[in-house]
């Protein structure tokens, strides 16, 4: 674990040639881009990384709310609940969504497999209401499509471990 | 004896005597967009921002690939960002050799065999598809059914000036941008113009920034420029976080060297070293877009060392920003790119001052940034003709909700938002009666009734209404809007996305949010009226940066249009409301520790 952690911290600047600015919080994005968490290791691996305390690292892992600190589903979906998908029937969606999944709040289905987190705003509004699947967007969803998109991505993701 | 029979004109000999950097981009731009448009094969162009794929683009674009891709094949394809007029999305465009183009709306990845059929087979054996909904070039038999693209209404009362791009230029290859005279403005800046006459252009300009603020940019600029500071930074704010505003990321993902000029010049205009462009991590077609934006700026000279074999040297790179709503606040947005908690400081010392790692520092929005080359390459004075008085230039606005047109849409300032609504918008969605209300400027933005419609969109114009203009966000609801309903939504945002750091704001959002559950519950008390006021008016006061200022700003705008649908709560006159109609609300729950 260690080791992958250290290597996503090195990822930053190695092979690039203009290497960007490397900060706590660029430290941490680069880690749950690999990790899709923030294990404990995490917070220490980049505390040594930056030269930075393990407090310094958690104020700042603790305040962004993309972090996650328990290891995700195989697939992440987002449902915005901003105020123009609210007016055409969010939640509604949301509602579906979480009746799908068997969940009541941001949380990983039974089966480990879909996390939901409620989205503030994918950024597609013109296509409200809009869910995605790690970040890809579908938009002029419902409750009833929303139902297909979870069926069929259980399905996939069914199949995909099956091979 | 020298023939006198002229030889072809090799742009490139040219541009070498010209014996400029610019002139060479300019000759092999020129080439490669000329073989595009008037090659032996029809180029197609997908539109496939966020909103495209929203709309499901990527699997027509997927569907597409077998009809050539990468040179070979029958076609050339190519995507390109937003067109704006996202109703129509997925957006397949053609243009085919004599150089007609013709647009196909609502194109599913079923449609394509079909679509392509009329192109790649013989125009003559297959009538164009069904889908084909407007044309740009020339009347001929086959266009002859089909309305001008520039002339359909949404189209024809724009006034494209950030906008001219997009749909237009493959937001990856910056030789169609460089062939649409992009960095002729920063050519022009760095090797004719002093640093004191670009910022005396942008002066003139009258351009006020985009982010929501409106400050005079020039005299922003002129706050940097004279410091002597060996590294001074220009930062280029898209953290976008406003929910139904999408015209930031909308500038990245369509037309990314636009404001990748901008910010060139906008350093060299105030003697800065490097500039940093500020996004939200998740929103990956602009943040990809972008860094490979810089990327081919790097590669032509016109970032590093020498730009365009000038003096001036200047550096560019990305930085992405965890989801935190008051990260785009000026100096939270700093405190993020230095990688820690996003909450504002206190001011002073200003960002001129002491801003990135203490550093002399500007910050501008995109859009802001995004109309400096076009103020440099035509001169302030033009762009100071366009809009109002106070508000010169246009205004990139995000039309979402019910309405019939969602889109993204660029209007001269000085328009009224009725035109803007019925014009362009077209109106209701379908099986909606009327407009009853419209949320502008993002969640801390606020609510205008009918009566307001008339109201020019000009910053100060909409700010007497009782909204701003902000971010550009309009989102439009109809007759069965529970305005209460709304704001509480609003306000639950806010309440989420607060950073903590000033309690009246932390504490201040998540009072009224509970009130406004009562009264989304039918359990509203005597007294709660006044009391959203009160703790609204103590956010005012009590907190450092917007987030906690205009808090209450929803509310109030909301019961000026709305006073009675407020009353109502309190008179038992309405049935438990909400979403669900038993006064509840998905939401989610946390407070940043």
């Amino acid at each position: 674990m260690r080791e992958r952690i250290r290597g996503a911290l090195e990822s930053q600047r190695a092979g690039k040639e203009r290497p960007p600015s490397i900060t706590v919080l660029s430290s941490l994005l680069a880690i749950q881009d690999d990790l899709h968490y923030l294990p404990d290791e995490a917070i220490e691996e980049t505390a040594i990384f930056c030269d930075s305390t393990i407090n310094d690292v958690w104020s700042v892992a603790s305040f962004y709310t993309n972090f996650r600190f328990t290891p995700p589903g195989l697939t992440t979906v987002d449902v915005c609940w901003g105020p123009t998908c609210h007016l055409m029937g969010a939640q509604q969606v949301l509602a579906a969504v979480q009746d799908e999944l068997g969940v009541d709040a941001e949380e990983t289905s039974d089966d480990g497999k879909i996390t939901l987190r409620y989205s503030t705003c994918l950024g597609a509004c013109a296509q409200a209401p809009v869910i995605a699947r790690d970040h890809v967007l579908t938009g002029k969803t419902n409750p009833t499509a929303a139902r297909t998109f979870i069926a069929d991505l259980r399905q996939e993701l069914d199949n995909g471990l099956a091979h | 004896m020298v023939s006198r029979t002229e030889a072809p004109v090799d742009t490139y000999a040219v541009a070498m005597s010209q014996q400029t950097q610019y002139a060479m981009l300019r000759a092999r731009a020129r080439q490669s967009w000329e073989r595009l448009v008037k090659g032996d094969k029809p180029w197609v162009r997908v539109g496939l921002g966020a909103s495209g794929q929203a709309a499901g683009a990527e699997d027509v674009f997927e569907a597409l690939k077998p009809y050539g891709s990468d040179g070979s094949g029958q076609i050339n394809l190519s995507y390109v960002g937003a067109h704006g007029l996202m109703y129509l999305e997925t957006i397949v465009d053609v243009m085919v050799p004599d150089s007609n183009r013709i647009f196909h709306a609502n194109v599913t990845p079923e449609m394509i065999p079909d679509l392509m059929a009329h192109y790649v087979d013989g125009r003559d054996q297959h009538p164009l598809h069904e889908s084909a909904c407007a044309y740009s070039g020339h009347r001929d038999a086959i266009t002859a059914d089909l309305p001008d693209w520039n002339q359909l209404q949404p189209n024809a009362l724009q006034k494209k000036v950030l906008t001219a791009n997009f749909g237009n230029i493959d937001p990856h290859d910056i030789f169609q941008y460089i062939a649409h005279d992009g960095y002729s403005a920063l050519n022009k800046a760095v090797l004719s113009m002093t640093p004191e006459e670009v910022l005396e252009e942008v002066k003139t300009s009258g351009l006020r920034g985009r982010g929501g603020a409106a400050f005079p940019t020039g005299l922003k600029w002129s706050f940097l420029a004279p410091s002597k500071e060996p590294v001074k930074y220009v930062l280029c704010n898209c953290e976008e976080g406003d929910p139904g505003a999408f015209n930031d990321k909308g500038i990245l993902e369509s037309d990314p060297h636009r404001l990748i000029e901008g910010l060139i010049i906008n350093g060299y205009a105030t003697n800065s070293t490097h500039g940093v462009v500020f996004i939200r991590q998740g929103h990956e077609i602009p943040i990809e877009a972008t860094r490979h934006a810089i990327d081919q700026a790097y590669e032509n000279g016109l970032l590093g060392e020498n730009i365009l074999g000038s003096d001036f040297s200047f550096d560019m790179e990305v930085s992405l920003t965890g989801d935190s709503y008051v990260a785009g606040e000026e100096t939270a947005m700093m405190e993020a790119i230095e990688g820690k908690r996003s909450t504002p400081r206190y001011k002073p010392p200003f960002p001129a001052q002491a801003g990135l790692f203490q550093k002399p520092t500007n910050i501008n929005n995109v859009k802001t940034i995004a109309y400096v080359p076009g103020i440099v390459a035509a001169g302030g004075d033009d762009f100071k003709g366009i809009g109002t008085e106070s508000s010169s230039g246009t205004a990139l606005v995000c039309l979402t909700g019910h309405i019939k047109r969602p889109g993204m849409y660029e209007v001269e300032m000085g328009m009224t938002i009725r035109q803007v609504l019925e014009d362009i918008g077209g109106g209701v969605s379908d099986g909606s009666q009327r407009i009853k209300l419209l949320q502008t400027g993002g969640p801390l933005g606020g609510v205008l009734g009918e009566e307001a419609f008339d109201t020019e969109i000009d910053f100060d114009a909409m700010a007497q209404a009782g909204a701003i203009l902000g971010s550009g966000g309009i989102i439009v609801g109809d007759e069965s809007t529970d305005v209460v309903d709304l704001i509480r939504n609003l306000v639950a945002f806010n309440q989420f996305e607060s950073c903590g750091k000033c309690f009246p704001c932390r504490l201040g959002n998540t009072h009224m949010l509970d009130v406004l559950d009562r009264m989304c519950k039918n359990e509203a008390r005597p007294g709660d009226m006044k009391l959203l006021e009160t703790v609204g008016n103590n956010m005012k006061v009590g907190s450092l940066c917007g987030h906690g200022q205009l808090g209450y700003n929803p509310i109030s705008s909301a019961i000026t249009y709305f006073e009675e649908e407020f009353q109502q709560r309190f008179e038992g006159a309405l049935e438990k409301s909400g979403p669900f109609g038993d006064g509840s609300m998905i939401l989610p729950s946390r407070t940043r520790p």
